[in-house]
């Protein structure tokens, strides 16, 4: 049976927990035999009884919780069960624990991880549906991340976070993506998939990846995006080289802040021009800033962006593929772009 | 920093009215100085509050927490905190507390953390006491909230969650009866303790500026807290003399001055001690704000490189 993105999630954790005692996980219904509301915690407490706590629903007090936790040298690991619910958090987020290391001159580490998932496609409506990572990514000391249908990506990635990361880090899951399957070498072979390192990030947590259609020539197009819109935008990519001979490149990071742009540039400079795509609306988002920069590093460069309508995700599935970015939008933005 | 070879030759209310003292002209001077430009940003003092930091810190051990706010001098202080970084912290000095990255309200030393946002700093607190309990330190964790914080629910929250899971937490609410320039009746429905006692936590209320008679509550408090691993409430009702922050008290004067002679914690403490001990005291401390402060104008200012 195909492992999940969710699967690789869940074993992350339980990987995490078996590493270093000091893990601990809180969140909302995570308990077993419901193992959270997508299962992303399933066998936690059932092999950590004593380091998996179910809360009240208080997520602005759980945000404060685990800053305490963690500035007292546990590894708190906190579940907010929507993405749409971090707005509860955000005063500790943003006032809290991002500030802590700076402000007292780095007199204190906060290894904390929040996870949660965001996104649409499911119809559950306007508030359980939203992609918001955005009003994250400009926050200094505030690392946000998002995983990618890969071992090393996925559970990987969260493993990594959680024990190695000292500073706190939130974690953008993604409805969607949790259904997928994992990619292997063999059903990645119309790919040629590298793996790239910011210079920042000299530990290799947090791989770029760059995707190309093999055998392909130099691509026209440069994509980049990340989590589940990664997974759409690789779909694309081989609708767009098999039915319309265009071909694209794209990089796929999985630190959004902060962000290096530089694997990107490097992708512009042969291809002259950038798609971002992304499943948040499109105002201020993250796209915006990629392009900024990928244009302050590279004049001349054409860029255009794909996001979500800057409106409330409806409920209607109808409604809902109106609002959200489709492959068959990304494929539409490409054609007019070449 | 107070000699201690002197410090263990006083008598217990003595050693207390030293650190009530030295918080006392530490604010005085800042506000003083305020005018001539020498610190930056802004400034909460703590005047004709002292009795509280000096009777619930001393009492605590040295593995506990103090969790603290905006109004966090005298904590600092009463914990043992040198002046000379204080004061250059507010001076945005290399020297400071936090190397002039937060200035007054965001101090970290030793085991006190302050921050400056309303209602926060209260799950932080319950979150080190919950990891010191999983770590069996037998550490516990103090909060210092005003009147005006109980206006926040993440409070709330907390108070459930260290019920539910029986966190060693002291909440420690300084009641001094005005939100910046609020009147605690405007603002605040019911009573104090009952918010405690609706999450099953046992809360004690003292209407006293008397450091001799918060100590010993506070210190009974402590070692409860410390046995059962219970939170528990402690409000103590004060008075705030100075402004909220620099010069934005809309309090009639003669009220103010009617409270400055019935509840000023130093006057209360000098009624019982000896003309000659007082004064050896406030030399000791003038000395000591003089030298450090003067020391804390000469520190230099971090360079732009300590921002990155």
């Amino acid at each position: 049976m195909n492992r999940t993105v969710l699967d690789s999630l869940n074993d992350g954790l339980l990987a995490a927990l078996k590493k270093n005692d000091d893990v601990l996980l809180l969140g909302e219904d995570i308990l077993d035999p419901y193992g959270g509301a997508f299962k992303a915690t399933r066998g936690c407490s059932t092999a950590f009884p004593e380091r998996v706590i179910t809360t009240p629903i208080s997520e602005a007090g759980l945000g404060g919780l685990c800053a305490g936790l963690a500035l007292r040298g546990q590894r708190p690991v906190l579940e907010i069960m929507f993405g749409d619910f971090t707005t509860l958090l955000a005063d500790q987020l943003i006032n809290h624990i991002s500030k802590f290391r700076w402000m007292y001159n780095n007199s204190v580490s906060l290894p904390l991880v929040v996870r949660t998932p965001m996104g649409g496609r499911r119809g559950y409506g306007p508030t359980h549906s939203q992609t918001l990572e955005k009003f994250y990514l400009g926050v200094p000391g505030l690392t946000v991340a998002a995983p990618l249908a890969f071992e090393e990506a996925a559970g990987g990635l969260l493993e990594r976070v959680i024990c190695e990361t000292n500073d706190p880090v939130l974690f953008i899951e993604n409805k969607l993506q949790y259904l997928l399957p994992l990619h292997t070498a063999a059903d990645q072979n119309e790919f040629i998939q590298e793996k790239i390192y910011s210079a920042a990030d000299s530990d290799h947590r947090f791989p770029t990846y760059r995707f190309r259609i093999k055998g392909a020539p130099a691509a026209a197009v440069t994509l980049t995006a990340y989590g589940y819109m990664a997974e759409l935008a690789q779909q694309a990519q081989l609708k767009l080289a098999y039915d319309y001979e265009i071909f694209t490149e794209l990089i796929a990071p999985t630190r959004l802040a902060p962000f290096d742009v530089s694997a990107v540039v490097d992708s512009v400079r042969q291809s002259g021009k950038l798609l971002s795509v992304e499943e948040g609306s499109l105002t201020l988002g993250w796209g915006a800033e990629v392009l900024a920069r990928t244009a302050e590093a590279h004049s001349g460069v054409e860029v255009q962006r794909l996001a979500a309508l800057d409106r409330p995700v409806p409920a209607s599935p109808a409604l809902e593929k109106a609002v959200l970015p489709q492959v068959e939008d990304i494929i539409d933005r490409v054609r007019k772009m070449v | 920093m107070t000699e201690w070879k002197d410090h263990l030759l006083m008598t217990d209310e003595l050693k207390l009215y030293h650190t009530m003292y030295r918080i006392r002209r530490f604010e005085e001077t800042v506000l003083e100085e305020f005018k001539r430009g020498v610190f930056s940003g802004t400034t909460h003092t703590y005047i004709g509050e002292e009795a509280d930091a000096a009777g619930v810190i001393p009492a605590l051990q040295e593995q506990d927490i103090i969790v603290t706010n905006h109004r966090c001098h005298g904590h600092f202080l009463a914990y043992g905190g040198e002046m000379r970084p204080l004061f250059a912290e507010l001076m945005g000095k290399a020297t400071g507390v936090c190397g002039g990255r937060g200035g007054s309200q965001h101090l970290h030393w030793r085991n006190l953390y302050s921050n400056g946002v309303q209602g926060g700093i209260v799950p932080i607190a319950a979150g080190m006491a919950l990891a010191e309990k999983h770590k069996g330190s037998h550490a516990i964790a103090l909060v210092f909230i005003g009147d005006g914080t109980l206006g926040q629910g993440v409070v709330y929250e907390t108070l459930n969650m260290a019920s539910l899971w029986k966190l060693p937490l002291l909440i420690v609410v300084e009641n001094n009866h005005i939100a910046q320039t609020t009147p605690t009746t405007a603002v605040v429905a019911g009573l104090i303790p009952a918010r405690f006692e609706a999450f099953g936590i046992q809360a004690t209320e003292l209407d006293s500026s008397d450091v001799m008679e918060i100590a010993p509550a506070a210190k009974k408090i402590e070692e409860e807290i410390r046995m059962s691993e219970c939170p528990q409430a402690l409000i103590l009702n004060t008075v705030r003399f100075g402004p909220h922050s620099k010069g934005d008290d809309t309090r009639p004067q003669a009220e103010m001055e009617e409270l400055k002679g019935a509840r000023d914690p130093l006057k209360i403490s000098a009624a019982r001690l000896k003309a000659a001990e007082i004064e050896a005291v406030h030399r000791q401390v003038e000395a000591e704000v003089h030298q450090a402060f003067d020391q804390a104008l000469a520190d230099p200012f971090p360079a732009a490189e300590a921002a990155l």
